[in-house]
């Protein structure tokens, strides 16, 4: 019996949570992910309460209107690879490889935004240090034209590490998942996947979502608050 | 292999879609308004929430998943309702 046992396909074994292991291993892997960015949130709050006057008003420092275009962006990403899922769901191969083409392309676009955005901050003088001595944006400071308290040495990096640390990490959260989505994409083109094996299609567009989901709430608390 | 037995219902994904982008829209003119910080910060969170919501119970399919996928999705979310109670309770508006 050990024997046959021994000879069964691991994939056949019954399902224990009643997903298959990859899908089970996302949502675990998914809750490590909420805590992780419960954490850098919960501090960013905190940080925050505590010293009101470290941080800018919104749009005074950040750019506001370029990054609604980026949260636009992976909005739309985000119902491509749903749409990816559903088309291999329902057997359509070509669908499948338009949408996922689609999801790279934009969560690729997103990240480059992203790298422009950090260019275009530290050319003015903000960084994870805070807003740099001698910058543009130190001479606007000075000239009373941001909403930060007296400069105080002690908070004056608060804004930036906080800025950086957590949009950092998103950016890298998503840069991998280009990464995972292109490699998935080109087992769609190899014709990998059907309509009733997907598994890397749902797994990494679980990943996805997520990634999409996390900037949704940094979005609105680091841009627009 | 099989895949998952449970059914997948596809609900209209560009309805939700457009949903998500509306309320973006409606974000951005909410943090501008002359309003006090406080009702402006709560209004523009629960936007967030909400399309926090729409993408995980609609792109996510935890609204189609069984009870024990939930619970996977679920369970880290406590940390965070403690993390924000202590914050509330550490400083007062």
């Amino acid at each position: 019996m050990a024997h046959a046992a021994f000879m069964e396909s691991p994939r056949d074994r019954e399902l224990g949570a009643g997903v298959y292991n990859e899908k089970l291993g996302i949502w675990v892997f998914l809750g490590s992910e909420v805590m992780f960015f419960t954490a850098l949130i919960g501090s960013y709050i905190i940080l925050r309460f505590a010293n009101p006057g470290a941080f800018a008003a919104p749009g005074e420092v950040l750019n506001i209107g370029l990054t609604a275009v980026n949260t636009f962006l992976l909005i739309c990403s985000s119902v491509t690879m749903v749409k990816a899922f559903a088309a291999v769901h329902d057997g359509d191969q070509r669908q499948l490889k338009l949408y996922l083409v689609a999801t790279v392309l934009m969560g690729a676009a997103f990240v480059g935004v992203q790298i422009y955005e950090y260019a275009h901050l530290l050319h003015d003088g903000f960084g994870p240090g805070g807003i740099r001595e001698g910058s543009h944006l130190a001479e606007r400071a000075a000239a009373g034209e941001l909403s930060l308290g007296t400069p105080d040495p002690a908070t004056a990096g608060i804004y930036g590490s906080t800025f950086f640390t957590m949009t950092g990490f998103h950016g890298f959260h998503v840069t991998m998942g280009v990464i995972c989505m292109t490699y998935v994409t080109i087992k769609a083109f190899r014709g990998k996947y059907s309509a009733t094996d997907h598994r890397g299609v749902e797994v990494i567009g679980l990943y996805w979502h997520f990634v999409d989901l996390v900037w949704i709430i940094l979005f609105t608390i680091v841009y627009l608050i | 292999m099989t895949s998952d037995t449970h059914e997948i219902k596809h609900p209209s994904y560009w309805t939700i879609w457009a949903i998500l982008a509306v309320l973006t829209a409606a974000e951005l003119g909410v943090a501008f308004l002359p309003w006090p910080k406080r009702v402006v910060v709560l209004i523009l969170v629960g936007m967030a929430v909400w399309k926090a919501l729409l993408v995980a119970l609609y792109f996510m399919h935890l609204r189609f998943e069984k009870g024990r996928m939930r619970i996977f999705a679920i369970a880290p979310l406590p940390l965070t309702v403690i993390i924000v109670i202590a914050v509330l309770t550490e400083f007062v508006w």
